[in-house]
């Protein structure tokens, strides 16, 4: 079944500027994205008649609404849990605007991540002891890194893989993202020697690996294929949507090492008409910069164990085979919970990024740890 | 060791047995009696079969060492008094694996496949963790 393809576009994409401390509130910000975002597209408010939304956002479709002055809107959805939610928001948001319950959908995200609470802190992740946290938490389990570490050490014992290697995840964000002035970490270049000599957080994750918390807020508006053709920006179509869940990591029937992308991959390909060989650029969800390297074997661009030297041989960066997170993603644009992978990837598509892919046509984005997946065409 | 400052577990009708036998000094594990597998953390069912029918195994305790992660900053305020933090995830000679700890051990010292027995840290009146000691 093939639902989806091409008959839905992204036509418009803002955000706020992305800092560590906003002075704003989250609502606020919201308001600037999605007013970027609409009149990217080359529309006004009161074309919006569909709104989605991250649970865990603060922000209401209500108030919201109330903000840019629409009336009420003919249809309406949220998306949890916490981070993961980007990709699958976009799926639900194509599925409402091909079945016509609603003509342009704004889908948006605004939090004051770093100097609100902060995810990797683990204040917003914890489960106090309860339920399958029992078996956990009392042991010091308590933030998101501590278990991307314990899969990344297991990947490093079957795979060889390299502290090394995991360096130049970093350290290729990090060049990506001085090229972009959006980036919190532009004009801030790192080598090597700082990368070997920072801190420690959950070994072998050193600070250069974590998601930089931020605060900032982002939109986009999709609407159909036939309304996409008149506007303002050459139209990135939505090729494939995926929006899946996991089982509870950590079980007996999921491991600490069982990501979600390679159960994903087929039928992300498959309806897009596709193969990873056809991607251009990708937007991965980078919470941490190990899941770089186990994302590119889940989804087929190496063998399961290569993922390691994929990104040591320079493979992901602009001018690579197939560039990865070209605005710098989570690890050094800001971690706006794979909101601004989709934006980077979108801008990709229409010629517009500040690190330009010659001829980008397919792009891959994902959300979180196979909860999502987009395939996008420009 | 203390735990003071990390969570407490919580114990429900799903796994109140387990936390009664660790307060006891035993080690037991949920098997489904259809299709005979263990599994971990308990759930109301098996999860590989969707069976409700149970029971509660005495484990050996013996396990190896499935990977691990050294917590070495303060990225929770429970961390500040106990860094460096080893954490490991245990294999048991039953197939399920647990989040644990090790007990008297130097976490710089922890490798991938090394052989570990549970032991039992008592918290409080109600709640006994197992964790593990190299052997």
């Amino acid at each position: 079944m093939n639902a989806l393809k091409d008959r839905t576009a992204i036509v418009g994409v803002g955000e706020t500027n992305y800092n560590r401390d906003s002075g704003r509130t989250e609502m606020g910000m919201a308001v600037e994205a999605a007013k970027n975002a609409i009149a990217d597209a080359g529309l006004t408010p009161q074309d919006i008649d569909g709104m989605f939304r991250f649970t865990a956002d603060s922000t209401g479709h209500s108030e919201l609404a109330a903000c840019l002055g629409i009336p009420w809107l003919r249809y309406y959805g949220e998306l949890g849990p916490l981070g993961g939610a980007a990709c699958g928001l976009v799926t639900q948001a194509a599925m409402a605007v091909s079945h016509g319950l609603a003509n342009n959908v704004l889908v948006f995200r605004s939090v004051n991540g770093r100097s609100g609470a902060r995810y990797g802190s683990g204040v917003v992740t914890t489960r106090r002891g309860q339920k399958s946290s029992a078996f956990t938490e009392p042991y010091g389990l308590l933030v998101p890194g501590q278990s991307s570490a314990l899969r990344f050490r297991r990947h490093m014992h079957e795979f060889g893989t390299t502290e090394r290697q995991l360096a130049s995840v970093a350290l290729t964000f990090r060049k990506h993202a001085c090229m972009n002035p959006r980036a919190i970490m532009y004009g801030r270049p790192i080598t090597l020697e700082d990368y070997e000599t920072s801190k420690i957080f959950f070994d072998p994750l050193r600070i250069f690996d974590c998601a930089l918390e931020a605060d900032g807020a982002c939109a986009f508006v999709i609407t159909s294929a036939e309304s996409a053709a008149d506007m303002k920006q050459r139209p990135v179509y939505i090729s494939s949507a995926t929006q899946c869940m996991p089982a509870e990591q950590g079980t007996s029937i999921r491991s600490w090492d069982d990501s979600g992308g390679a159960r994903m991959a087929p039928e992300l390909f498959g309806e897009a008409g596709i193969t990873p060989e056809d991607i251009d650029v990708i937007g991965f969800y980078d919470h941490f910069s190990t899941v770089i390297i186990t994302k590119l074997e889940d989804y087929g661009f190496c063998a399961r164990g290569e993922g390691g030297p994929f990104v040591e041989e320079g493979r992901i960066e602009v001018g690579g085979q197939v560039p990865v997170n070209t605005s710098g993603g989570h690890l050094s644009e800001a971690y706006m919970q794979g909101m601004n992978q989709i934006i980077e990837v979108v801008r990709q598509l229409r010629g517009q990024s500040y690190a330009q892919v010659q001829d980008a046509e397919f792009g891959l984005v994902d959300s979180g740890d196979g909860s999502g997946a987009l395939v996008l065409r420009g | 060791m203390t735990t003071a400052n990390f969570p407490t577990p919580i114990p429900n009708l799903d796994n109140q047995v387990f936390w009664d036998n660790c307060r006891e000094g035993r080690l037991v594990l949920r098997r489904c009696t259809d299709c005979q597998q263990f599994a971990h953390p308990p759930k109301p069912n098996c999860p590989f079969c969707a069976s409700e029918n149970l029971e509660w195994v005495e484990s050996k305790g013996q396990g190896k060492v499935y990977t691990y992660t050294i917590t070495r900053q303060p990225v929770n305020p429970a961390f500040r008094e106990r860094l460096p933090w080893g954490i490991v995830d245990v294999e048991l000679a039953e197939g399920v694996h647990m989040i644990s700890n090790l007990v008297d051990f130097d976490p710089e010292r922890i490798e991938i496949g090394m052989d570990v027995a549970v032991v039992f840290e008592k918290v409080d009146e109600e709640i006994t963790l197992p964790k593990f000691r190299a052997i």
